[in-house]
């Protein structure tokens, strides 16, 4: 085995994006319990975390850049520094939809939390899991597993359907909640995105191992 | 999750690991007309055979890198496109090896003229020991070609962006010009006999990196014009360059084989025989 230097580097940064996916996991989870609980201080930690996650997005994009520029990677271990670098921006952006949930949460303030928000919740978890489940499909070059994972993105825009459609009722209902209402769908909105994102991962995963570009799954939204 | 899939990395599925597959699919078809076609050839120094079976098309106005390990047969293979390898003793070839359709070792081929047709520039730069217009003139006047030599000077010199540098000093030796200036300047002496086809046997690998550079632009200016095929140990240069890439390495009877042949993009980023990967990915070589 040659290039033993270039392998370490390359094994060190696919643990960073584990180690980003664990952090930017634990946001999304944070966020939506916040929520849930109606908890401001854990809303402003998930705030307050974001920028760490920020930090290691830049940390892992500077290593990619680093490395394409002294180890000149070809083939695959070109495909796996370029995945790497559009999956961090991914979830960089995923973290950003957590903290716009934690912000809706203590925009909410004192306000009952009332809706579908056993949907909304729902919507996140099953996020959680595509996300889990897609950086597994990374590091076990697991192109037929992501595929499946894209194809349950259409069971969160589900979600969001018959969650936006409960809320516009409640609107309709009761004119006076439409600020409730808002903030709501901007929560099922930032999770639903959080799950495009996660297709987007997926494609990644799919180019690295098959080094073709394919768009898997297209959003309704 | 963290700590499972870290320890995954361990013992990741290797994307290297890409079984071998057969030659139907490892050697890719070219798109356009053939200058060259190379069907089972096989070549000979002696009872030692440096390549064998080797089945490639040559594009027409392209560039096609030949890439590998030494000893591959790289070298072999693009000094056999203008038999050049006549000249070693107990040299002998098999298959077909074609030009326009023509075999070029058919009993009868007029091998000067197939050098002409053929030039070849090599690694290192080896001007005549002469001026730099003789240099270029020498070639046209030995094979009679008619015209006005100083315009066939200029016109070949031009072509190899040299002109500029030179057109002050022509009767000044050509061993008088730097290294890259050098190997332009074989390149204008390659090209001044109107050649069909350019061979360069690693032309670069004497060369700095900003006349590398030169050389190479100046190469993607000739396939305007030109068939080129290059021998590079510099893979960064093949793919920078050339349309297609050959791939060849010595097998364990240390026979030259051609391992995968398709357009560079396709053959740097996603290769399809796991020997291709392993050398481009600097994995053994």
């Amino acid at each position: 085995m040659t290039r033993e230097l270039f392998e370490k580097k390359l094994r060190e940064m696919q643990e960073d994006v584990l180690i980003m996916g664990s952090m930017v996991e634990k946001a999304v989870q944070r966020s939506i319990d916040s929520l849930r609980t109606r908890d401001a201080a854990l809303s402003n930690s998930v705030v307050s975390d974001d920028i760490a996650i920020n930090k290691k997005r830049y940390e892992i994009e500077d290593k990619c850049i680093h490395l394409i520029a002294l180890q000149a990677p070809m083939a695959a271990d070109l495909r796996i520094i370029v995945s790497i670098l559009f999956i961090s921006n991914e979830l960089e952006r995923m973290a950003d939809h957590a903290e716009g949930i934690a912000r809706i949460n203590l925009m909410l303030g004192e306000e009952a939390l009332t809706g579908p928000i056993g949907d909304i919740m729902l919507m996140g978890e099953k996020g959680i899991d595509m996300l889990r489940r897609s950086l597994t499909a990374f590091i076990e070059r697991d192109d037929a597993s992501a595929r499946s994972i894209c194809d349950e993105d259409d069971e969160i825009d589900a979600l969001y359907d018959s969650s936006y459609h409960t809320l516009i009722q409640d609107v309709i209902r009761t004119p006076q909640d439409v600020e409730r209402v808002t903030y709501l769908i901007w929560t099922c909105h930032n999770l639903e995105r959080i799950a495009d994102r996660v297709t987007n991962i997926c494609e990644r995963v799919i180019f690295m191992v098959t080094g073709e570009l394919e768009e898997i799954n297209v959003s309704r939204y | 999750m963290v700590v499972d899939n870290i320890a995954r990395t361990q013992t990741e599925r290797d994307l290297t690991s890409i079984p071998t597959i057969p030659q139907s699919e490892r050697i890719a078809p070219i798109s356009g007309a053939a200058v060259v076609d190379v069907q089972d050839f096989s070549a000979y120094y002696g009872a030692f055979r440096a390549l064998d079976g080797v089945s490639m098309q040559i594009a027409e106005k392209k560039i096609t890198a030949l890439i590998g390990p030494s000893g591959c047969g790289k070298s072999t293979l693009l000094r056999c496109i203008n038999r050049m390898n006549d000249l070693v003793d107990g040299f002998r070839a098999e298959g077909r090896l074609t030009y326009h359709g023509q075999d070029l070792y058919d009993k009868g081929v007029d091998v000067v003229e197939v050098r002409r047709r053929i030039g070849m520039v090599f690694q290192k730069p080896n001007p005549f020991p002469k001026s730099i217009y003789e240099n270029i003139a020498f070639g046209p006047k030995v094979n009679g070609i008619k015209g006005n030599m100083a315009e066939i000077v200029e016109h070949a010199l031009r072509q190899a962006a040299l002109w500029d540098e030179v057109k002050d000093k022509l009767q000044q030796s050509g061993l008088a010009l730097s290294g890259g200036q050098q190997q332009r300047l074989c390149i204008a002496r390659a090209l001044a006999v109107q050649p069909d086809v350019i061979l360069m046997d690693e032309p670069c690998s004497a060369l700095d990196p900003i006349a590398t550079l030169k050389i190479e632009d100046l190469m993607r200016e000739l396939a305007k014009e030109y068939t080129i095929v290059i021998v590079t140990h510099n893979m960064q240069q093949a793919a920078r360059v050339a349309d297609y890439t050959a791939f060849l390495m010595m097998r364990q009877d240390r026979a030259g084989e051609l391992v995968e042949f398709r357009d560079t993009d396709a053959l740097f980023t996603r290769p399809r025989d796991k020997r291709t990967e392993d050398y481009i990915t600097g994995r053994f070589g």
